[in-house]
């Protein structure tokens, strides 16, 4: 008697609406530092709601294989996330982004074999769904595998890509029009009768995962936020998209916030780039001419190598340090160290502040991320639009593994490639420290003319070991 | 008539989203990234309907998988977003 109330439509749907709630208010508070983590608590809450009312409904028939989906897949994900090191999130967050797709392709897919009528709408929902959920998927597996380093991480381009790219979204479209209206040309013009909306789904699937690998394949290592963000956006769409194939509300909300907000956080990224998504999905930006641009006759100058015991006395004497990190800092896990540098600096009466870039590193704010580990309190993190201003008045910038993010020639060479982008200005402070492992220019491939200027002292090495050695000075 | 009301409420959501996070810290870019991943993974709601719906093997194998996969994806998310944010300290 009490089960037929919880299995009742009205009260499953009720419960949609408020996980729907609970997710719009778990969002609201995750974009504000003081209530982030209540937020996630919140939206997860929301979740578990869904799920429950979900398993309570009379169209569940068997429980035994769901439980084997909830069980291995829910302890799988439990393990990661337990397990993954900070340095390695770009990739579990790109892993998860896939699996959602994936997700939502099977499920589109599913449905496609459970339908019983034709049924217009339901046929374009399950295309849109298959295709969305097999580009997050398969572009999110190629991002992977590039972040962990197990494919090379700079842009792969080949002669027609841009053709090919554009052929195979053509075809699917075509495919796509085909699938829902249930005429297919192939049959018609070569009377190939295998040809059904099964074998057309197949086709569709394979295309999108085609086309998800040729659009991540171009994304070089500097531009990996974009595309991160991007994919998080369409593993929202795609189960936006599944909820129209089920017609189930909480799917089409929940997914579209997600959509919406990986867009945000697109849009920011390619802002802190001056350059369009447009540009970036097919720019391949660093692939190409990386001589070019910049030092064409230009009278670089010598570079001003500096040791560790003279960096030391320069720091011990400043009154305003900026730490401005970048990729480097992650590649060399150097966070920790460069905690314990800030402390004692700060220790020694100086102001200590840390700079990041908004694309400093391989996902939005990947740096952020490092630091906290390292237990470095969030307020002393500071974004460029607010530490450009009071640079004339710092002593000491300490740039970390980062390199186009604080490249000069965004604001003075107009034929560089990166002229406009917004950069921290690290130039203009007294005195710049370059942690670099060698003279090799950055992941976009242009050279740096902040290694050349008068204020800049290089000093090469390991960054780990470099701020190691730094902090066993200021320790002696 | 319901494709309507499921347009409308997309289109809704959609505005929602945009209002609801226009501006983000960027302390917060990847927590909220992962968070987000982590709500994408509702697409399990429709996969439990598939897996344990009275179907033919193929919808039973393909929501199966499926409810893996977002189990993964909701609890790997949720877990490592959560584990993140407790680092977010300040001092």
């Amino acid at each position: 008697m009490i089960l037929e109330v919880f299995q009742n439509n009205t009260f499953i749907n009720l419960s949609y609406i408020l996980a729907s709630v609970l997710f719009i208010f778990g969002l609201k508070m995750l974009s504000s530092p003081d209530t982030a983590q209540r937020g996630n608590f919140v939206s997860s809450l929301g979740m578990l709601l869904a799920v429950v009312v979900t398993l309570l409904s009379k169209e569940i028939v068997s429980f035994q294989f769901i439980l084997i989906g909830l069980i291995g897949g829910g302890s799988v994900g439990a393990i990661a996330a337990v397990r993954i090191k900070m340095t390695s999130m770009p990739e579990l967050v790109a892993l998860l982004n896939g699996f959602g797709g994936a997700s939502s392709l099977l499920v589109a897919s599913a449905e496609l074999f459970a339908l019983t009528t034709s049924n217009l709408v339901a046929m374009i929902a399950i295309g849109i769904a298959t295709i969305i959920g097999g580009v997050t998927f398969s572009g999110s597996l190629i991002a992977f595998g590039k972040l962990s380093e197990i494919m090379p991480g700079k842009p792969y381009l080949f002669i027609g890509q841009k053709i090919l790219t554009g052929l195979v979204i053509l075809l699917l479209l075509l495919l796509l029009v085909q699938f829902c209206s249930g005429i297919f040309f192939a049959e018609i013009l070569f009377g190939f009768d295998w040809i059904n909306e099964q074998y057309a789904l197949i086709l569709l699937i394979a295309l999108s995962l085609l086309l998800g690998i040729l659009l991540a394949i171009p994304i070089g290592g500097a531009d990996m936020p974009v595309i991160i963000a991007l994919l998080n956006s369409y593993s929202g769409l795609a189960a936006c998209a599944a909820g129209f194939v089920i017609g189930n509300n909480v799917l089409i909300v929940a997914g579209s916030l997600v959509g919406a907000s990986g867009l945000i956080l697109t849009n920011i990224m390619c802002k802190a780039m001056n350059r369009s998504l447009l540009n970036v999905l097919f720019g391949g930006f660093g692939a190409t001419d990386s001589s070019s641009s910049s030092g064409e006759g230009k009278v670089q100058g010598d570079v001003k190598p500096i040791n560790i015991g003279d960096s030391y006395l320069i720091l011990e004497a400043a009154s305003s340090v900026l730490i401005v990190p970048g990729y480097g800092m992650a590649v060399s896990q150097a966070q920790h160290s460069v905690r314990e540098l800030g402390e004692l600096l700060q220790d020694n009466g100086c102001e200590v502040k840390y700079a990041i870039h908004p694309v400093a590193g391989r996902m939005p704010g990947h740096m952020n991320v490092l630091l906290a580990e390292a237990n470095v309190s969030y307020d002393v993190l500071v974004e460029p639009q607010d530490v450009n201003p009071i640079m004339d008045t710092i002593d000491v910038c300490i740039v970390i593994g980062a390199n186009d993010v604080v490249n000069p020639d965004a604001r003075e060479d107009e034929s560089s490639p990166i002229y406009g982008m917004p950069v921290i200005e690290v130039d203009r402070a007294k005195t710049v420290f370059v942690l670099k492992r060698s003279m090799a220019s950055g992941f976009a491939g242009i050279e740096n003319s902040l290694f050349f200027k008068q204020n800049t002292r290089m000093l090469f090495g390991d960054a780990k070991e470099s701020v190691s050695g730094l902090v066993s000075e200021f320790k002696s | 008539m319901e494709m309507m009301l499921l347009l409308f409420v997309l289109v809704l959501s959609i505005f929602l989203g945009f209002e609801l996070i226009n501006k983000v810290p960027s302390t917060l870019h990847t927590p909220l990234m992962s968070g987000a991943n982590a709500i994408s993974g509702i697409t399990l709601v429709g996969a439990i309907l598939s897996s344990g719906g009275d179907s033919s093997s193929i919808t039973i194998t393909l929501g199966t998988i499926a409810v893996f996969l977002a189990s993964l994806n909701v609890v790997g998310g949720y877990l490592v977003t959560n584990r993140m944010l407790r680092m977010f300290k300040k001092k």
